[in-house]
């Protein structure tokens, strides 16, 4: 099964592709936040007005790299690239065809759950660095909303492990070919979204940047190329999202033969996409501590439960 | 639960729903006669200047933008000597409108004034005024008012009265 796993056309592709993703998205989001409030978006430069990542880019390049005078100089530096390194090497796991992938890996879904857990560090860093009390309030958010949805949503993947029996992605694509794993396993599906809106920030659970409250939240003080980090950091762990849970969920690169298994992929994955920015798009956000109640009294039990049952049911079906 | 499904629906059906932008160059919005952009200078229905150099306007303006000297002609009208509107200060809040008697100075739904030279935005009167009689077509100021100009006397404007004699007792 390793056959054309991780060769250097597999690694510079997928890193390429990735991060133009993600580039892409910044319009992306932008055209379609516009199309549902009735509006254009940008439409001016290039051709649909594509180009606006160009010219957003450039602007972020050519911005003053400001470094506050009261700020923890290190911690700033670095506090950015924490998120961009971690959702960038999760996609070292996805599989996203058979022979297209970096590494095949047996317990692939921990090391993506490692890596995604990491990328709060990013944020509550930047926070605290930046020595600002909005910043602060931002990392503190973040810090709190890591602790409320970082529980359930390990638990709310292992009924998806208890029916596939692995922690290798490949195989659980594999384990559903009879049917996705969205019909048995919906409830952790719902639990497994919200956690991952929560862990990308994202949406109506952007609680750490809030830019009603907190003007910019923890990336008040940044600007030129260390917010850009952050920006696109941010559009990367969609696209790293949305991958995982058509992979865990949505029957990976499987699919009718009249597309190759990669063209599966990537529609799923985008349909996913589109549809976290329709969250954004339509839901509000709620408060720090409703997400806390929300988290630990509602969706940790319902994982819980979820684990149980299914638990219970591949117990009495497949028996010891 | 049910709301937010709700309102996740009624926002994707707004991907048909056509957009309300209007794509300024290419589209021309349509504005209304009553819209406040360029001031103009007006005539009269006779083709004379309605502007009698009151100063009013200069006054109403909040960003002190108008500027004018009053004269007369040798039929005893008063008309601006210069009328100097800067418009790069105007904001086009219409105050000198509404402060005009003689409904002279208006504005007008032009509002492309894009100069490379700021001191272009410095309009005189020659500039300003137009040949028509702009919004109000029948108004004349000196036919409905009783002053006294050389081919005009008291008395003799549209609904007027000729002036009570003091000097008699008749009724």
């Amino acid at each position: 099964m390793n056959t054309g796993i991780g060769d250097a056309s597999d690694i510079i592709g997928i890193l390429v592709s990735v991060i133009i993703t993600a580039a892409l998205l910044i319009w992306v989001e932008r055209r379609l936040l516009a199309v549902w409030q009735d509006r254009l978006g940008p439409n001016r430069v290039g051709p649909m007005g594509l180009m606006q990542v160009v010219a957003d880019m450039i602007k972020m390049f050519f911005k003053e790299d400001w470094i506050p005078p009261f700020s923890d100089k290190l911690v700033f530096v670095l506090a950015p690239t924490i998120v961009f390194i971690t959702m960038l090497t999760g996609f070292a796991v996805i599989p996203f065809a058979p022979g297209v992938g970096i590494i095949d890996f047996n317990f692939g879904l921990l090391y993506f759950l490692a890596l995604s857990s990491l990328s709060v560090y990013s944020i509550v860093l930047a926070g605290y660095a930046s020595n600002n009390k909005y910043s602060l309030l931002g990392g503190l958010r973040a810090a709190a909303q890591t602790v409320s949805y970082e529980v359930f949503m390990g638990i709310s993947i292992m009924g998806v492990v208890m029916l596939s029996g692995t922690f290798n992605l490949r195989e659980i694509v594999e384990a559903q070919r009879d049917g996705w794993f969205i019909i048995p396993q919906f409830f952790g599906f719902i639990i497994f979204l919200i956690a991952v809106i929560a862990e990308s920030r994202r949406g109506p659970l952007d609680l750490p940047e809030a830019e009603q409250e907190l003007v910019g939240g923890f990336h008040t003080e940044y600007s030129g190329m260390k917010f850009g980090m952050f920006f696109v950091g941010e559009y990367v762990a969609i696209t790293l999202s949305s991958a995982i849970i058509v992979t865990l969920f949505f029957g990976g690169w499987l699919g009718p033969s009249w597309l190759p298994p990669l063209v599966w992929f990537c529609l799923k994955t985008a349909v996913g996409i589109v549809f976290f920015i329709l969250l954004r798009g339509a839901l509000p956000r709620p408060r720090y501590d409703q997400l806390m109640t929300f988290g630990w009294k509602v969706l940790l039990p319902a994982g819980l439960l979820n684990l149980l049952v299914t638990g219970a049911v591949v117990l009495s079906l497949h028996g010891t | 639960m049910r709301s937010q499904l709700r309102s996740l629906w009624e926002v994707l059906k707004h991907t048909f729903v056509k957009p309300d932008t209007v794509e300024y160059p290419e589209e021309k919005p349509a504005l209304f006669p009553r819209y406040r952009g360029r001031i103009i200078l007006t005539r009269d229905p006779d083709g004379e200047e309605r502007c009698v150099a009151c100063n009013l306007c200069a006054v109403a303006c909040p960003v002190d933008c108008i500027a004018l000297q009053k004269t007369e002609d040798k039929n005893g009208r008063w008309y601006p000597e210069f009328f100097r509107i800067n418009f790069s200060r105007c904001i086009l809040c219409g105050f000198c409108e509404e402060a005009c008697p003689t409904n002279a100075i208006q504005l007008t739904p032009d509002f492309e004034m894009c100069e490379y030279d700021r001191q272009n935005m410095v309009y005189e009167k020659q500039h300003l005024l137009i040949d028509g009689t702009g919004k109000y077509h029948d108004y004349n100021f000196y036919r409905v008012a009783g002053m006294t100009i050389l081919d005009k006397d008291k008395g003799q404007a549209e609904n007027e009265a000729s002036p009570i004699d003091v000097k008699t007792l008749l009724p």
